[in-house]
């Protein structure tokens, strides 16, 4: 009994703190949790008259729809190759804060480094119409290029064989540079010691990367990985949208885009929902997998 | 004397790539800057590489004569500052309050915080109630959403728990100092590193994104930048009533390709014009960044 009286004392004595956590505390309740909770019109056939209690319920009538839906493995499809690409070229900044790491010449380095990051600040909406540009049939640069080459010009942007490399390869340039931070960092802490050990040994240069820098850095890139595993479907809308055309939509339509397609432009909420909810799900047991799968095999996980 | 040659190699080559990424990282944005101060038929017909061709401030006559481009950076530039503001306001003191130990239900609080990180209602249910609550359309939608970003403030939290020496608080304590005093008095000043990384942090994904304008805005007086960019530039809306055509040729298809050429040169103008801020500030924010990913990266 004393000890709850204590207790609540304790509580009280730090309503201070509770204050200065309330107002973001709010903002997720009403910004974040509320949505949630309003996630099941998936399973109600809603109207904006009848409101969410008022709508009917339906419960997995529009998730069976959707799976039904003649387009529905053309959608995932599509969703999960550009996810797995996008994991695939995964390596790509690990390997670009190794090569950066040789670099002797520091100044050199820093350079390298700092341009590196510059296209990280570009909008989205600036790296698609540079996409844009470079790739124009008539003027762009590339075109001028392959025509140089002998070559013919082609319209990258409408064909939908192109899609996913403007997709993921555009990514690649521009968080290339931002993403290699956390690693270059980490094999800044790689020990002196050790690579002049592996010198003395007769090891050459790539040796020493493949036997002492890898290693060293391998649970900063497995956490990494399983977080990057957890995007696999979930696919920025953002951007799609910008590449995407008419000619190219048999590559290019994805769950999410399909989703603000259904819903936001063509005001079928309930359904919208679902297909929203399946994707969301599906997400998360893929992080939840890669993640038991990563803590069995390496004892690192997010959780 | 073989292995030396190996090593001087691999150093060579690898420069060699370096210094090539360095390039195509650099080039597109360099092409832009010099085809828009270039003739605009010199650049449909690909005489532009690596230098300008026929100089001309066409383009950026009539960007500067383009009011829908400076409206949205008027909007631009008040909904990323008072957004940032409104961004730390909620993170900053949320995340002083989860890195305090003593927090009594710190655990369940912290899960509270970590839920909407790996599951959200999605696109539509966010969408209805932003409009139940009278949100759509109105400028200041563009301020509140996107208050709190997770990942920010746990970074901000672990910088509390790692960066600020728990004997300070326990001074303060002893002399009877409140929370929210030790708070202001103590963590805050000993923050502003964090701060300024966390408030770039907001502020450059404030600048740069368009989705929640174009679904949440309808009118255009509202429209930030980045969507005044996309409907000109991914949409090729260029609206050839609103070009300066003064001292154009007046045979109608030769006025008509020329309006053409006039409007694609705009873009690279634009795309320039639009980058401008960012390729000011980043030189100088970047320290920010990379500290910024160094915090985040520890465990806390």
């Amino acid at each position: 009994m004393q000890s709850k009286t204590r207790k609540l004392k304790k509580f009280l004595k730090q309503w201070q703190l509770y204050l200065l956590i309330l107002p973001a505390a709010v903002y997720l309740l009403i910004f974040n949790y509320q949505p949630m909770y309003g996630v099941q019109i998936a399973f109600r056939d809603f109207s904006i008259r009848d409101g969410i209690w008022g709508s009917e319920w339906v419960g997995l009538k529009y998730i069976k729809q959707f799976i039904e839906y003649p387009n529905f493995k053309l959608l995932l499809g599509n969703t999960l190759r550009l996810g797995v690409y996008t994991l695939a070229v995964f390596p790509c900044p690990v390997i670009f804060a190794l090569m950066l790491n040789e670099v002797r010449n520091n100044k050199l380095k820093k350079s390298i480094q700092m341009i590196s990051y510059m296209p990280y600040f570009l909008s989205t909406v600036v790296v698609c119409s540079l996409l844009m540009i470079f790739t124009d049939k008539d003027a762009g640069v590339i075109n001028t290029l392959i025509e140089a080459l002998g070559g013919t010009r082609m319209d990258f942007m409408t064909e939908a064989a192109w899609f996913d490399d403007l997709y993921v390869w555009s990514a690649v340039w521009k968080n290339m540079g931002f993403d290699a931070i956390i690693y270059i960092a980490a094999l800044s802490s790689v020990p002196e010691e050790l690579v002049e050990a592996a010198r003395i040994d007769g090891a050459n240069r790539l040796k020493i990367i493949w036997h002492v820098n890898i290693p060293s850095i391998l649970p900063t890139i497995v956490i990494m990985l399983i977080l990057a595993s957890g995007h696999i479907l979930g696919v920025g809308y953002e951007k799609v949208l910008l590449l995407q055309n008419d000619l190219n939509l048999s590559a290019s339509q994805i769950i999410s885009t399909y989703v603000y397609e259904l819903g936001i432009r063509g005001g079928q909420f309930s359904y919208s929902s679902a297909i929203g909810l399946f994707n969301n799900v599906v997400n998360v047991l893929i992080l939840w997998i890669v993640n038991t799968i990563s803590k069995k095999v390496s004892e690192t996980g997010l959780w | 004397m073989k292995k030396i040659n190996v090593d001087k190699v691999f150093g060579a080559v690898n420069i060699a790539l370096l210094l090539l990424i360095a390039f195509i990282m650099l080039y597109p944005l360099y092409f832009v800057i010099i085809a828009s101060f270039s003739d605009p038929y010199e650049t449909v017909l690909g005489n532009v590489t690596f230098w300008i061709k026929g100089f001309t401030l066409t383009c950026y006559k009539q960007i500067f004569k383009y009011d829908e481009i400076w409206i949205g950076y008027r909007n631009s530039i008040i909904y990323t500052f008072l957004g940032t503001i409104f961004n730390l306001v909620l993170t900053i003191p949320a995340a002083y309050g989860l890195s305090k130990k003593k927090l009594m239900f710190r655990k369940g609080i912290n899960t509270y915080f970590l839920i909407p990180m790996i599951f959200s209602g999605g696109l539509l249910p966010t969408f209805l109630q932003i409009k139940k609550m009278g949100l759509y359309n109105e400028p200041y939608t563009m301020i509140l959403l996107g208050g709190v970003s997770i990942y920010n403030m746990i970074i901000t939290r672990t910088y509390f728990t790692n960066s600020i020496p728990e004997s300070l608080y326990e001074a303060a304590d002893i002399d009877g100092c409140s929370d929210i005093k030790q708070f202001i008095k103590i963590a805050l000043p000993l923050a502003k590193p964090i701060i300024a990384v966390i408030a770039l942090y907001y502020a450059v994904g404030r600048w740069n994104a368009y989705f929640n304008a174009m679904i949440y805005l309808n009118n255009k007086e509202y429209y930030p930048l980045q969507l005044v960019l996309k409907n000109i530039l991914i949409n090729s809306q260029i609206k050839i009533s609103d070009l300066d055509v003064t001292g154009m040729d007046t045979d109608e298809l030769l006025y008509i390709t020329q309006l053409q050429y006039v409007a694609q040169s705009m873009k690279y103008g634009i795309v320039f014009v639009a980058s401008v801020p960012m390729l000011i500030i980043y030189p100088f924010v970047q320290k920010y960044f990379v500290k910024g990913v160094m915090v985040g990266s520890i465990k806390g």
